[in-house]
């Protein structure tokens, strides 16, 4: 599972490394970095409670990297 | 100035060539449909709008893709600041062009041909339009132009079909790709004018005659647009691979010494002068170097002019250009453009350096389109060329025009 993200529809609201520190930080202007690789299974599930609580749902899980 | 291929013909100084002169010296393409899309993988073709793809392989996934639905784009927005290659085939070789487009029509089974253009390019898009009014019907009925509006995007492949579809000149999310989903949501077939052109000329005389050109081992020609301290600025005809060197001396020579090198537009990286002149204008060779292309841009910093203030300058440019859809491009870009600009104006300072090793990493490949990616590539490349400057800059803030 990689992690995705819609950089249009990202706010910055930070909601995503509130929840998943271990993968998401934040960058200066509140903006989401997120680590590359696929996440860790045991990460999934916080990793699915992410992209549901992303107010603007610009997250979402993919079986492939597709973008960062 | 005269040209090897796309630039031969008549005098460039006596503007379009018009179709029937043109049909007249060049005769009618051969090739279209299966063979030409084979010809062009095997003749090497890279696109000239700056990323280099393969022609051939690009009109393969479109061909496969379209059902009869598919649509061309011709690629004139030329939105980069220092480029005149494309305006100046546009308004001296339209016909070819106009070629390669419907060729691409034919070949990929499309319903429609659209000329991007951009708005400010006044004579390249009145030559356009006028050379279409020339074509035939068949042609023509197909075929309209869209004026691509003066931004650094507009030329970005999403903003040109978003532009087209809806007036909004802004990038979109990727994928899907045109090449799967573009205009009118149909498969769509993309390309740089320059890319057209040779197309047109390899439709008549193949894939062999296209590799007949080319040194050092390259392929083909390629238009370059020389920019900055240079006798004669402005756009030759070299065969791939000709050394930087070769090119600034076919433009008259320097007209003081340089300092150093951007290669590739804004978009594009400086170099130090010493180490640019033997680097081969070719996209594979400069690509196997860890460098790029891009529009085939090489402008020459005279060592008058300071680096540091016109990378800053550079820098606010693009920070502007952002279409401020993304956090990272529309937050990240000013910033980075205000630590240059401080650096310029008051003088070097620990701080904003480090801020600016540690943005130009972070902003990387954050947003929906290439354009932040380009800025940081572009700046730092500056930092790294530029390392004395930059550590030791004193509080002048050079203001000297492009």
């Amino acid at each position: 599972m990689h992690m995705i993200i819609d950089r249009i529809k990202c706010d910055g609201h930070g909601l995503c490394a509130e929840l998943l520190p271990e993968l998401i930080r934040l960058d200066d202007w509140g903006y989401p970095i997120i680590a590359g690789g696929p996440i860790p299974e045991r990460l999934a599930p916080l990793a699915q409670r992410a992209v549901a609580t992303c107010p603007v749902l610009a997250l979402a899980l993919r079986r492939e990297a597709r973008s960062k | 100035m005269s040209g090897l291929r796309l630039l031969a013909g008549p005098d460039l100084r006596t503007g379009a060539e018009g179709y029937a002169d043109h049909v007249r010296r060049l005769g009618a393409a051969t090739l279209a449909g299966r063979p030409l899309i084979e010809a062009l993988v095997k003749s090497g073709l890279t696109g000239r709008g700056g990323a280099s793809f393969s022609a051939g392989l690009k009109w393969r996934s479109v061909a496969s893709a379209s059902k009869g639905t598919a649509v061309i784009v011709a690629n004139g927005a030329e939105g980069e600041p220092q480029s005149r290659k494309d305006r100046l085939l546009m308004v001296t070789r339209p016909h070819l062009i106009l070629d390669g487009a419907f060729l691409a029509a034919r070949t990929v089974r499309a319903v429609s041909v659209v000329l991007y253009v951009g708005e400010e390019h006044k004579a390249a898009y009145a030559a356009m339009e006028r050379a279409l009014a020339e074509r035939p019907d068949a042609e023509r009925r197909i075929a309209r132009m869209a004026a691509a509006p003066h931004r650094y995007v507009a030329g970005e492949s999403s903003a040109a079909v978003h532009l087209i579809d809806a007036g909004i000149a802004s990038p979109t999310t990727t994928p899907p790709h045109p090449r799967e989903r573009g205009v009118a949501a149909a498969p769509t077939l993309m390309q740089n004018v320059e890319t057209l052109a040779h197309v047109a000329l390899i439709a008549r005389y193949g894939d062999a005659w296209y590799r007949s050109a080319g040194r050092n081992g390259a392929v083909g020609t390629l238009l370059i647009t020389l920019a900055g301290g240079v006798n004669r600025p402005g756009v030759v005809e070299i065969e791939a691979g000709t050394t930087i060197a070769e090119a600034v001396a076919m433009a008259g020579g320097m007209s003081e010494p340089a300092g150093a090198v951007l290669l590739g537009g804004y978009f594009g990286v400086w170099i130090p002068a010493a180490n640019a002149w033997d680097l081969p204008l070719d996209a594979e060779a400069l690509r196997a170097g860890g460098l790029g292309l891009g529009c085939g841009v090489v402008g020459l910093l005279p060592s008058s002019r300071c680096g540091v203030c016109d990378t800053a300058r550079i820098m606010r440019y693009l920070a502007e250009e952002s279409s401020a859809q993304c956090g990272p491009c529309f937050f990240g870009l000013r910033a980075l453009s205000d630590a240059c600009s401080r650096v310029a104006e008051r003088g070097t300072n620990r701080d904003d350096i480090a801020r600016l090793k540690r943005w130009a990493v972070e902003v990387e490949g954050r947003g929906a389109c290439k354009h932040p990616d380009g800025a940081v590539m572009f700046l730092r490349s500056a930092l790294s060329t530029f390392s004395d400057e930059f550590a030791t800059h004193p509080a002048h803030w050079r203001q000297q025009p492009a």
